[in-house]
């Protein structure tokens, strides 16, 4: 989230779109209803279907699965033709007056630089014109042909109403309902925000969802304010926390880049990923990733690294340039039988992940297995499965009882990014012991046989720093917090500041690239102060601007910062766009309000003053964005499995930058009869993503006891289908046996001239336990995901549904 | 922290108005006392009382775990009513949080090890697994460790082990699985953010 | 009512249907969860059961406009002021708290069931395993100790409150207004105008015809009347009420039979 839940409260408009955020975020639902009353906010659910979150808004807008960037495409379109934005906002705070390289170009579905073989863009083209200081030209007045305003109004004017009403099934009435009542948050003192989830993220489509509605955000001035931004509601406790510390293939914690096979030296390495700005008046704050990175290396290595072996750059894996490496393509590999042992903490890929048929299959391929988890679950149990025998599985499987959440000490970062720091309430039963302390011992042990027996590489091994237990050898959170945190490794002084060795570094500021300091991860730095004080433990309870901040309850990363890029809050001066929510304020010689983007002062201020988004290397808000996987202005592109079989907006039907999945068992079958209904995949309040921990409580299991297909009753009285009887789904890759749930809430789209029909399952069940509750919906969806992420496409395929 | 000072009306969710019961003249005397259930309302008022953070959403909403002092056992959690983001209320998941304790009988106690082509867990001891998976991790990375990729270039990485998991572990548990996985050259790792 | 009495408001208007106050119920209360199948609907247990005292009831209504509504109702003991249960109880089991509550006491519990066929709104639940009748008591333990009824503290969106009788009926009928001004025409008080006033009172959003399982006229039965004028006064003449309140179900309804034990694996 740029914002936080609290904050939801302060919103005007709360559109509500790829999220069930009362269904799976009930307690951020407190906020957004309080936003209805204390300042009558209109809520917006628009969803294809009737939710509990539909319930509670002022309306809901049924749109047909995988068409959001249609959606918003055509609001875009509706904000520029009727001068719904914010211009002051978008002139100065957004890249909206540069000026593109005239070799860029849009036609039929494709950007400039299109390779169809290798399905990757070229991104050459995907530049701004620079000046003589190498600064990028701009027009104030956003009236050159070229510029990034004008190239945006050009690419949305296809968006038009009957278009995207066609594309999406939402009636032209609809579309405007929600166009006007959103679009009216463009002016200075009207705040609209979004919430999505999975239901953006869970398509082939999903980031650049996100970044249409980014657009959107800061055409009408929305980011960086109170009751603003674009909101994450995150499905899982610490999925912040996990992401922050990077358990993904691309990223290392802090969202520091994973080194790249091309970039064999650590100067190479930085260089490529420190950006560079020649603008005075951008901050460019990633200037600093060099001191972020190697204090990285630093805590990894400690003393074993050094400024002569480039602190330990060569024992860090290198990816192969362009290659991903995501969930997918693991068991891709693992099917081929090219991946040997896999470690499952905490997670049941054999429900959760796509075409769950063949991860299944693949599983059976491994030599060893390792699991951690508080229940037992699909995955580890995968060579008892439904058809699996046995006898003809080789695999070694550890199941190793975890403690439960409660059962130790810890920190965890909610979607609002407050790492909120929680204690051991009991013992874990029996054997049961934290993730930590396994990982910590396992590691110690292989460790302890590469220094008795030597080995390949040992190197990286050997001088990990691995001394993260208490006096009585059990896993100690504490000391990998500060670890995280970073120190300082020798007496430092920095500025006026001087620092002692060993004390905790207070700022990500301070982190240094000369391997004066170690430090886990740079976002964290600030969670301890000093001289040691543990700021996630905060729970102050003071909320001095009266908009729900709470300073001094945990540490939120970054530097305590609640809303990010907030001085784009407050106009060229430094005074609040919004003077009844006043965020942030320039009083002449600082900031007052929420910890600011920076203590430079504001933009009008042309020799000290920065622009307002930091991170970014030219100080602002990306319209056109060229970092993306399949072009800087989002596109629509239908879903790899969809009821059309041609695009109505271009002439290339799905994403042309996803990577295609060939193995036997990736069958897809799209505009097919024997597939004719539009199926997505949700989760339900009573149960947590595979059910892996809910489905053993009674409690819940008893609300929500087994698989259901949710029908529109259309629909059923064609297929003579009638409520609470057994029906098969299937796909072209599996079927699921399961309720029927016939309700009012799926009402048929009409799509090109046509009635599609969209039915809608939870994907909380698997075989093992309940026994007769149905077993994973995964074993329907393809094996396909995002350009940019590899997040699967859960939330758009083809299926049939039939009696039994 | 415990927030046994701040005493048992800080688990009460006050009243929405601040009003309590007892002020406004309300008889209390015990007339009708169920002994079980009294017992109840007073071992959690005896009780240690150490907060928590849910473990389901990313909401972050707060709960209080009350633990009987003398066997150190958790018997009721419900909603930290000094929490700023849930202010004490739960919703279906949070409010069965007790349920995730050891007083659920389906949480595993001991190691479960599953030998080549049979049908069935062993129990084993911790030790002993901790032991055979180092070694089975040493022997696949000895056998598989590639120096150099197709193009020459070098890569120090393990391909045949990967590391799934997790986004309900603590951020300190995250960041030591992923030192440990870098560590030892792995590439395949990924976890809930993405599925 | 009286005026020191409390009452639980549930504004079904705000309700999202997350269920933490059905299963903070159980949680206190320790009441299993039970093996249930999916019949169609979210809703589930499909009723109150002696281990579900409060349930949140969907149902799917289309209004005259043809606009959808997805209607929560949390339902559960009510609490009345002439509570027909109280009424029957031959054993005191079931009893007026200080709060004007109904509370049970199920040791006093003699499994006779009247109470089922006294309440208007069906709420008390037998157990034949335990023999005994179960529900809501709106944490009467919890209430003694200043604590709000756990389903109350654990809902999220102030679907449900609890406070003294006046505030709640200002504040229903306040949200009322509000509602009304807000396009819901037929937003009503349900629970003060019957059974001498209710100490759970709904704000609906439509006319209570609409919801499902809701008596439009609740009133104690006749029998149950004519119960509590001429048997009652005998059984309070017992000092323990349990032996003769067997007795008088004997000679009123012949000698109990205890049921067959009902599906009680808790999964």
């Amino acid at each position: 989230m740029t914002n936080h839940y609290i904050d939801l409260k302060n919103s005007d408009c709360i559109l509500i779109m790829g999220s069930n955020a009362a269904e799976h975020h009930p307690i951020a639902f407190k906020w957004i209803l309080r936003a209805k009353e204390q300042n009558g906010a209109t809520l917006i659910h628009v969803d294809p279907r009737f939710t509990r979150t539909s319930a509670r808004c002022d309306f809901h807008v049924p749109l047909r699965s995988g068409t959001d960037i249609a959606f918003l495409g055509g609001m875009i379109r509706y904000i520029i033709e009727n001068e719904k934005y914010f211009r002051d906002y978008v002139v100065h705070y957004t890249n909206a007056s540069f000026i593109v390289s005239p070799d860029f170009h849009f036609k039929d579905g494709l950007f400039s630089g299109y390779d169809a073989e290798k399905r990757k863009y070229n991104k050459d083209t995907w530049v701004f014109e620079k000046d003589s200081r190498g600064i990028p030209k701009r027009d104030m007045t956003l009236n050159h042909p070229r510029c990034v305003f004008q190239l945006l109004k050009d690419h949305y004017s296809r968006y038009t109403l009957d278009k995207v009403s066609s594309i999406t099934g939402v009636t032209k009435e609809n579309l405007l309902r929600v166009y006007k009542a959103y679009s009216a948050t463009g002016v200075p003192d009207k705040a609209g925000t979004e919430c999505y989830a999975l239901g953006w993220t869970h398509h082939t489509t999903g980031s650049q969802n996100i970044r249409t509605m980014s657009i959107i955000q800061l055409l009408l001035g929305n980011m960086g304010i109170c009751g603003g931004g674009v909101n994450a509601l995150r499905g899982e406790p610490n999925v912040q926390g996990s992401t922050d510390h990077a358990i993904l293939y691309n990223i290392l914690p802090g969202y520091l880049k994973m080194p790249a096979a091309s970039l064999d030296t650590l100067e190479k390495y930085l260089g490529k990923n420190t950006p560079k700005s020649n603008d005075p008046q951008s901050a460019n704050y990633y200037q600093n990733y060099p001191n972020f990175f190697v204090s990285f290396l630093k805590a990894l290595f400690d003393d074993k690294g050094t400024a002569e072996n480039g602190f330990g750059y060569s024992w860090l894996p290198k990816l192969d340039d362009g290659a991903a490496y995501s969930l997918m393509h693991l068991f891709d590999k693992m099917y081929d039988g090219k991946v040997k042992g896999l470690f499952v903490v905490g997670t049941d890929p054999a429900v959760s992940s796509p075409n769950a048929n063949k991860v299944r299959k693949a599983l059976e391929n491994l030599e060893w297995m390792v699991c951690e988890n508080i229940f037992d679950n699909e995955t580890h149990c995968f060579w008892k499965g439904p058809g699996v025998d046995p006898g003809k599985i080789k695999t070694e499987v550890f199941l190793l009882p975890a403690s439960a959440s409660m059962e130790k000490e810890g920190s965890q970062s909610n979607s609002g990014r407050w790492v909120q720091w929680k204690y051991k309430a009991a013992e874990a039963p029996g054997d049961a012991a934290a993730v930590g302390e396994l990982t910590i011992r396992i590691m110690a042990a292989i460790k302890e046989l590469y220094a008795r027996e030597g080995g390949a590489y040992p190197d990286p091994v050997l001088n990990l720093k691995w001394d993260y237990i208490d006096k009585n050898g059990k896993y100690d959170a504490l000391k990998v917090a500060k670890q995280i945190n970073g120190h300082f490794l020798r007496d430092t002084t920095i500025g006026d500041k001087t620092f002692k060795r060993d004390q905790m570094v207070p700022s990500f500021g301070m982190l240094q690239s000369d391997g004066s300091t170690s430090g886990g991860n740079w976002l964290m730095s600030g969670s301890f102060t000093a001289d040691g004080f543990n700021n996630m433990e905060k729970r102050g309870k003071d909320d001095p601007t009266g908009l729900g901040l709470f300073p001094n309850w945990s540490f939120c990363w970054p530097v305590n910062r609640r809303i990010i890029y907030n001085r784009a809050s407050c106009d060229l001066n430094g005074k609040p766009f919004n003077p009844k929510r006043k965020l942030l304020e320039w009083t002449g010689e600082k900031w007052v309000g929420d910890v600011p983007d920076g203590p430079w002062p504001p933009q009008a201020d042309k020799e000290k003053g920065k622009y307002p988004f930091i991170m970014k290397p030219d100080g602002l808000g990306a319209i056109f964005g060229p970092g993306m996987a399949e072009g800087p202005f989002p596109e629509h592109y239908e879903p790899l499995e969809s009821p059309l079989t041609v695009n109505p907006m271009s002439g290339q039907r799905i994403n042309p930058a996803i990577e295609f999945f060939n193995g036997e068992m990736d069958k897809v079958a799209s505009a097919d009869e024997k597939f004719p209904y539009v199926c997505t995949s949700y989760s339900c309040t009573e149960h947590w993503c595979s059910g892996a921990l809910t489905r053993w409580q009674a409690w819940l299991l008893e609300m929500q006891p087994e698989l259901y297909v949710e029908i529109g009753e259309k629909l059923a009285i064609e297929k003579g289908i009638r409520n609470g009887q057994r029906v098969k789904v299937s796909s072209a890759r599996g079927e699921v046996s399961c309720i029927a749930m016939v309700t009012k809430r799926f009402k048929p789209f009409q799509v090109e001239g046509k009635t599609v029909h969209q039915v809608g399952l939870p994907f909380n069940y698997g075989w093992l336990f309940p026994k007769d509750g149905g077993d994973s919906t995964n074993l329907l969806t393809p094996t396909i995901g995002d350009a940019n992420t590899f997040c699967p496409e859960y939330k758009a395929f083809m299926v049939n549904v039939t009696r039994i | 922290m415990e927030i046994t000072r701040r005493g048992f009306l800080t688990l009460s969710g006050a009243v929405a108005s601040g009003l309590t019961l007892s002020p406004l003249g309300i008889n209390l005397k015990p007339a009708r006392a169920y002994a079980a259930d009294l017992n109840k309302a007073n071992r959690i008022k005896a009780a240690k009382q150490v907060t928590t953070i849910c473990c389901y959403c990313s909401v972050g909403c707060g709960l209080v775990c009350s633990v009987d002092k003398i066997t150190g056992k958790i018997f009721n959690i419900e909603g930290d009513a000094d929490h700023p983001i849930s202010e004490g209320s739960l919703c279906a998941k949070g409010a069965g949080f007790f349920d995730l304790t050891e007083a659920n009988r389906h949480r595993l106690r001991k190691v479960l090890y599953r030998a080549p082509m049979s049908d069935k867990w062993e129990e084993r001891e911790m030790d002993w697994a901790i032991d055979r998976i180092a070694r089975l991790v040493k022997t696949e990375r000895d056998k598989s460790f590639i120096t150099t990729n197709a193009k020459g270039q070098t890569v120090n990485r393990v391909e045949t082990i990967g590391h799934l998991g997790s986004s309900n572990v603590d951020s300190e548990e995250c960041w030591l699985m992923v030192a440990k996985a870098r560590a030892l050259g792995m590439v395949y790792i990924d976890h809930q953010a993405r599925v | 009512m009286k005026g020191t009495d409390f009452v639980k408001l549930i504004d079904t208007t705000r309700c999202t249907a997350c269920r933490g106050c059905q299963v903070a119920c159980k949680q206190w209360n320790e009441m299993p969860g039970l093996r249930t199948r999916n019949r169609g609907s979210y809703q589930n247990p499909p009723d109150l059961e002696w281990n579900t005292w409060t349930l949140v009831r969907f149902q799917e209504h289309e209004n005259g406009d043809g606009v959808l509504q997805w209607l929560f109702r949390k339902d559960g003991c009510m609490h009345c002021t002439d509570a027909g249960c109280v009424k029957v109880c031959p054993s005191g089991a079931l009893f007026y708290t200080e709060f004007g509550t109904v509370g049970i006491d199920r040791t006093k519990c003699i499994g006779c069931k009247e109470c089922l066929f006294a309440c208007p709104f069906e709420v008390p639940k037998y157990d034949r395993a335990t023999d005994k009748v179960f529900k809501c008591d709106l944490c009467y333990t919890r209430l003694r100790e200043g604590l709000l009824p756990a389903c109350v503290k654990s809902c999220p969106t102030g679907a449900l409150t609890f406070g003294a009788v006046d505030t709640m009926l200002k504040t229903a009928y306040a949200r009322v207004e509000d509602l009304k001004q807000d396009g819901h025409p037929d937003a009503n008080v349900y629970g003060d105008k019957f059974v001498g006033g209710t100490h759970v009172l709904y704000v609906l959003g439509e006319k209570p015809e609409i919801y499902d399982s809701l008596p439009q006229k609740p009133a104690v039965p006749l029998t149950v009347i004519a119960w509590k004028d001429f048997l009652k006064p005998l059984s309070l003449l017992a000092a323990g009420g349990v032996i003769l309140g067997s007795f008088l179900h004997y000679i009123i309804h012949g000698p109990k039979s205890p049921d067959e034990n009902g599906d009680r694996d808790a999964t």
